[in-house]
């Protein structure tokens, strides 16, 4: 017994020996090294590659497209920045916005009672399909998706037969019927575009905000209660409050991929721009990369103000 | 004394569970209740019936006469102080303990002046406007006392209020807790699994085990006259005798239970002490002002090891090895009922 202990404690190398173990060495002598080693790589990616490119695509916004020639000039101005208030384009960006908005309220409204049953009711076997039927579309391709929407909305697809076998024909045509939302059928109108765009951000709005639910104690809700705090109060009061930062970040996620998004418009929807596509439309045929540029900023200018305004509110305090 | 809370065949059973199991149970007004018992023995289930967190699957439940069947939390006149205190961590410390108040629908400015006499009444004042988070462990569960408080509630439940409280604090707030409940006259229902703040605080205390209620009484019934062999170890700790045992003690033949303290050391050649017990010392443990004996006892007791509390000074110049003749009044052999 007392030869083997020996053998051991010999076969273990002596302190400082090979090259890897004076590397682990003075890793762990020097917390600072491993750590400035272990962020190098995504400082680096972020820093040049992401926000260099980032930065270097914005500065294009100050200079401006020689108006004969089609030439990028490159003299700062705040001529292209100006343009984007033009009506045509400050349509695209209102119209973007509006869409953004409305598609993030829906996500809200249709999110949150999915997420705050999976927080708080569902368990064990429930609670794993929960995540599995919420993260299961994510794993389709998006464009089969939007596809599938252009099907089901189009004027022969299943949502106006549904109408037609279900007597509610006129309600659909009512729909349309109504100004600037409505259009020849759902695929080719803003409701469509709408619809497609809540489905498909969906997921984002569910993860953070169940996740949100999920850190607020039982013991609190049951204090409201104790305290004399009905549901609805104690759900005003403590739930929401709580959920809070969950609820931002789920908007923003929904807010700024539809902000950005510039194929589902172009595949369900009528034939107006959103900012995305006029990016598209402005750095590639039009070949103006300065306005497509100045594009990029609003929603980045947009989320920003959106940020801090919901910093002000106090979504953020909670965390 | 009218009762405050009534418990009249009460079970609440999850599944298989029988968390609690057919407990019939009178709080009277003004008492200091402790409900005791190791974990999963249905003390806090219990509490949390009254409370209205759970809905019981049998029996019935009535709060100052008046049946709490359906009723929710938020319509019972009992407020509850939380074990890990619940308090919110979004709200100042003024608005946690004013919340209540607000619900009700008291002007800001009364309920804030009620919730700043609360925080006094704990100690806290000066605190109102921090969060939660920047208090310490002993003053969140004072703000969660306050906030209690402060609704004027007819009966206040306590779950474990002093479980998460360092040895200290714990004995400070136990001595704090019984003065502020004898001050307002308050029925307090007090959840803990720690026999020793039972016994120091309670009137009344309730021995759980299992989901059922084993036995109810005084502390000094309880510790003296414990109704089973649960009740006995697991307040104060006892030697417990088989009835064989009992009897060639000269007791009847019956279970029974022999307190530590009860036992005293005599010398081998002690005529009169009687009965006379004689083993060998296993094991010494300082205790303070105490020693604690650990003895293997000789035949015919061969299957007994006695537990013997005896002052230092009597256990002065002991070892472990050595042999050693132990005694005790007949009287202090308790006989033990069925568990």
């Amino acid at each position: 017994m007392a030869a083997g202990a020996g053998v051991t404690l010999a076969a273990a190398p002596p302190a400082g020996a090979g090259p890897l173990r004076r590397l682990s060495d003075l890793l762990y002598r020097r917390p600072a090294v491993l750590l400035g080693l272990l962020l190098a790589p995504p400082v680096l990616w972020l820093g040049l590659v992401y926000l260099a490119s980032l930065a270097a695509l914005l500065v294009q916004s100050l200079f401006a497209v020689d108006p004969f020639s089609g030439v990028v000039v490159y003299r700062p101005t705040l001529a292209t920045l100006a343009e984007l208030f033009q009506p045509a384009n400050f349509d695209i960006i209102l119209r973007s916005v509006g869409m953004a908005a409305a598609v993030t309220a829906a996500d809200l409204i249709l999110a949150f009672p999915i997420a705050y049953y999976a927080a708080r009711h569902a368990t064990g076997r429930v609670k794993a399909a929960f995540y599995l039927l919420v993260m299961m579309p994510l794993w389709s391709s998006y464009l089969v998706k939007v596809y599938a929407w252009k099907l089901l909305l189009a004027k022969e697809g299943i949502v106006s037969w549904l109408a037609a076998a279900t007597a509610t024909q006129d309600l659909l045509d009512g729909l349309l019927a109504v100004p600037v939302i409505g259009g020849p059928s759902l695929s080719t109108s803003y409701i469509g575009t709408f619809l497609t765009f809540t489905y498909v951000w969906l997921p984002f709005m569910i993860l953070p905000v169940q996740a949100a639910l999920e850190r607020v104690p039982g013991s609190l809700i049951e204090a409201a209660g104790d305290l004399g705090a009905a549901p609805g109060q104690c759900f005003r009061d403590i739930v929401l409050p709580l959920a809070l930062p969950g609820l931002a970040a789920g908007s923003i996620f929904t807010f700024s991929l539809t902000l950005g998004d510039y194929i589902v418009p172009q595949i369900v929807g009528g034939s107006a721009l959103y900012i995305g596509q006029a990016v598209l439309i402005h750095q590639g045929t039009a070949g103006n990369v300065p306005l497509a540029a100045a594009f990029t900023l609003v929603p980045i200018a947009i989320m920003a103000l959106y940020l801090w305004g919901a910093r002000r509110l106090g979504a953020f305090d909670a965390l | 004394m009218a009762a405050a809370i009534r418990l009249a065949g009460v079970s609440c059973h999850f599944g298989a569970v029988r968390a609690v199991d057919a407990v019939d149970l009178e709080i009277a007004e003004g008492e200091f209740f402790a409900m005791l018992g190791p974990s999963g023995s249905g003390k806090t289930t219990c509490l949390r019936l009254i409370a209205g967190f759970e809905q019981p699957t049998a029996g019935t439940i009535e709060i100052f006469g008046e049946g709490v069947d359906g009723v929710p939390p938020y319509a019972r006149a009992v407020n509850t102080v939380f074990q890990d205190y619940a308090l919110f961590p979004h709200m100042r410390v003024l608005e946690n303990v004013a919340y209540g108040l607000k619900v009700k629908g008291v002007a800001r400015a009364a309920r804030d002046a009620a919730a700043r006499a609360a925080l006094a009444q704990v100690a806290l004042d000066g605190l109102e406007g921090r969060k939660p988070a920047a208090l310490s462990g002993g003053q969140r569960q004072r703000v969660a006392l306050a906030r209690a408080l402060v609704n004027r509630p007819r009966a206040l439940l306590l779950d474990e209020p002093l479980g998460a409280l360092d040895l200290k604090l714990r004995e400070q707030m136990q001595v704090e807790l019984k003065s502020l409940q004898r001050e307002l006259g308050l029925t307090f229902v007090f959840v803990t699994h720690d026999q020793g703040e039972a016994l120091s605080m309670a009137d009344q205390v309730a021995v759980f085990d299992h989901g059922r209620l084993v036995q109810v009484g005084a502390p000094a019934d309880i510790y003296e006259r414990p109704a089973n062999a649960f009740v006995a170890d697991f307040v104060g700790g006892a030697n417990l005798l088989v009835a064989a045992e009992a009897a060639l003690l000269g007791a009847p033949e019956q279970p029974c239970s022999l307190r530590p303290e009860a036992i005293r050391l005599v010398s081998a050649n002690d005529p009169y002490n009687q009965p006379r017990l004689v083993g060998r010392l296993v094991d010494l443990q300082y205790q303070g002002a105490t020693r604690r004996l650990i003895v293997a006892l000789d035949a015919p007791f061969e299957r007994l090891v006695l537990t013997a509390a005896l002052p230092a000074r009597a256990a002065e110049g002991l070892a472990p090895g050595m042999v050693l003749t132990l005694t005790f009044a007949r009287d202090a052999l308790w006989p033990l009922g069925p568990a």
